[in-house]
């Protein structure tokens, strides 16, 4: 019994270090891939000699692409993935189900609506400084729209799965109709830029976005990962965690904001891109375990590093026309979500 | 010390599932609460848990007003096993019962938390199993993992709060009927051992009487009799209250009795 018990510990059981080490090797791998791929191909030494070094081969267009788009875009492309894989795994945890997903709960379309609104009727509102009038309006957006989504999937204090992705149905429904109403009374250069913006790209991406979006993400992301115990103790269910002395309701609108936070800000930038926060968790939980200690950080360069990779794809799939990566991270993603609703609907639904 | 409730009621909506319920659970006893379905016995735990107000009286905590007492002190006192608890999350057996030790200063997360965790593990008889994941063991197995949990939670006492409480809802109701007298027993070691309160809502009028020092008898949301389980177990008491005749056979070894229901006489065969 002793031997078994110094050689276990839930950590090692799991592989958890190897599953990491991949997955930031993953993450390198899309960001040189970022890099070096696009309309114009550069050479990858070359490409990162140009950015660590004043390498006097280096031509200034190159310098440009590299420093003002490609590396701008790639950190975009980390922070936006692990900000959407994190917050999935947060609100999985929360709603104790494999599910739940930011969009699927609302916060996507809620932040879109929010968005839209800055996009059309941005002149007639108060201009926030530093272009800041777009975040601000995503972030409340989805922040009323999960609210919403979560009082209307509580019954008698249970949150229901069902009640959950209905909830999320009506209030994605009811935030796209009034995106819908918000082009058609958009002028033309408005439209385009919904139209362009609901499709999910990383195009917007540039240096003063990223340094909106690194703070932002990076900070929600801190405080989810600060409440991984607490989010343990959920997922033994609401009355268990209370007795361990959870604040149930207390952590619920702490990660609620949080997700808000950083989904409303990714999506603010980006426009909507599904499914990385439904899938990458869900499939890392099977490798590294439930534990958010651990889950929460490998969601994070999961998310990385399979954005990186699409949106690596969807630059030069149609090059030099640019694919809106979101719709490759939805044709990836939704095929999964139809197997997992396959798989727990005999549980969840009988 | 004890955990003392006094004059409790609890209604919701029209239900009026306790009334004027007093019980006291003292320490290093074990008490059984026992009654037909729906006579309000776990609702009695959940009120006594902090997990449901109650709507009329008073409940106190070693003295204190059980609301006063903060939630985190709360967990590092006295620890719950509701009546099911479905996981469906696959979190190993160990990984289960280390959460127990989350209110702690650990967090769950030092050897020490592990240690505990795993002879809280061995005393529920799932040491075993501590590597697999818990959706996947029995029913039986499960309760006895989440049992260790529990455990481990007030395994030992905080120096803040010398005194620690276990209230168990039917902790004993997917078990065969060896781990059950085990596990009960080991139960009645624990408390003895480390002055805990324990309160344990039970089915098997026959198991409670073994291995209670006192017995509440609960039917319709009052307590019809408080006592030693000899003097609160009567053939007359229960046919009141379960609407069948019993009778009650001094157990052969130990304590207790072996509680007979019969079925009625137009029915026997």
């Amino acid at each position: 019994m002793t031997a078994a018990r110094a050689s276990l510990s839930a950590g090692t059981a799991r592989r958890v270090r190897p599953v990491l080490v991949g997955l930031a090797v993953l993450v390198v791998l899309g960001a040189l891939l970022q890099l070096a791929v696009g309309a114009a191909p550069l050479d990858l030494a070359h490409a990162v000699g140009c950015l660590v070094s004043p390498d006097p081969t280096c031509e200034p267009s190159e310098r440009y692409i590299l420093t003002a788009l490609r590396l701008p875009r790639t950190l975009g492309a980390m922070v936006v993935g692990a900000g959407l894989a994190v917050s999935g795994c947060a609100m999985q945890g929360l709603f104790r189900n494999p599910l739940a997903d930011p969009s699927l709960v609302g916060v996507s379309s809620g932040a879109a609506l929010g968005a839209g609104l800055a996009i059309v009727l941005g002149r007639a509102l108060p201009v926030l400084p530093g272009g800041l009038t777009q975040p601000v309006f995503a972030f409340f957006g989805g922040l009323v729209a999960t609210w919403i989504v979560h009082a209307l999937a509580r019954v008698r204090g249970q949150t229901s799965v069902v009640g959950l992705l209905l909830a999320g149905i009506a209030v994605s429904a009811l935030a796209s109709a009034a995106i819908g109403l918000l082009g058609y009374l958009a002028d033309d250069r408005q439209l385009r830029d919904l139209s362009l913006w609901l499709l999910g790209g990383l195009g917007g991406i540039t240096h003063s976005v990223g340094l909106i979006l690194v703070p932002l993400v990076g900070l929600s992301g801190v405080l989810l990962w600060r409440r991984a115990r607490e989010l343990d103790a959920l997922l033994l269910g609401e009355a268990e965690a209370f007795h361990l002395g959870v604040d149930v309701e207390r952590l619920r609108r702490r990660v609620i904001t949080e997700v808000a936070l950083a989904v409303g800000v990714c999506v603010a930038f980006t426009g909507i891109i599904g499914f990385v926060g439904l899938v990458v968790p869900h499939l890392l939980r099977g490798l590294v375990g439930p534990r958010h200690r651990v889950l929460i950080p490998a969601a994070a360069l999961g998310g990385a590093a399979l954005l990186l990779f699409a949106d690596a794809a969807a630059r030069t799939m149609l090059a030099p026309a640019e694919l809106p990566v979101g719709i490759l991270t939805s044709l990836l993603g939704a095929p999964v979500f139809l197997a997992l609703l396959a798989r727990v609907r005999a549980s969840e639904f009988a | 010390m004890s955990l003392v409730a006094s004059r409790i009621g609890v209604t919701v909506g029209r239900a009026e599932l306790l009334r004027d319920l007093s019980l006291v659970a003292e320490c290093a006893r074990v008490l059984a609460v026992v009654g037909p379905s729906g006579a309000g016995k776990s609702t009695l735990l959940r009120v006594w848990a902090g997990e449901q107000a109650p709507s009329a009286g008073e409940l106190r905590f070693d003295g204190r007003p059980l609301a006063q007492v903060h939630p985190t002190s709360l967990a590092r006192m006295r620890a719950v096993l509701p009546q099911a608890s479905a996981l469906r999350f696959p979190l190993t057996a160990l990984e289960v019962a280390t959460l127990g030790r989350l209110p702690h200063p650990g967090r769950g997360e030092t050897r020490r938390d592990r240690d505990i965790a795993w002879a809280a593990l061995e005393l529920a008889e799932v040491a075993h199993l501590a590597e697999r994941l818990a959706p996947t063991l029995s029913g039986g197995e499960q309760q006895r993992v989440q049992l260790a949990r529990v455990l481990a939670q007030i395994w030992e006492p905080s120096p803040e709060h010398p005194r620690r409480y276990l209230l168990l809802d039917e902790p004993t109701a997917n078990l065969d009927p060896g781990h059950a007298v085990r596990i009960l027993a080991r139960l009645r070691q624990f408390v003895r051992a480390t002055d805990t309160a324990l309160v344990l809502v039970l089915h098997d009028l026959g198991a409670a009487s073994q291995c209670a020092d006192d017995l509440a008898l609960l039917h319709a949301g009052r307590c019809v009799a408080h006592g030693e389980p000899a003097d609160v177990l009567t053939p007359e008491r229960l046919e009141a209250c379960f609407g069948a005749r019993f009778d009650l056979v001094p157990a052969p070894a130990g304590r207790g009795f072996a509680v007979l229901p019969r079925p009625p006489d137009d029915l026997h065969a």
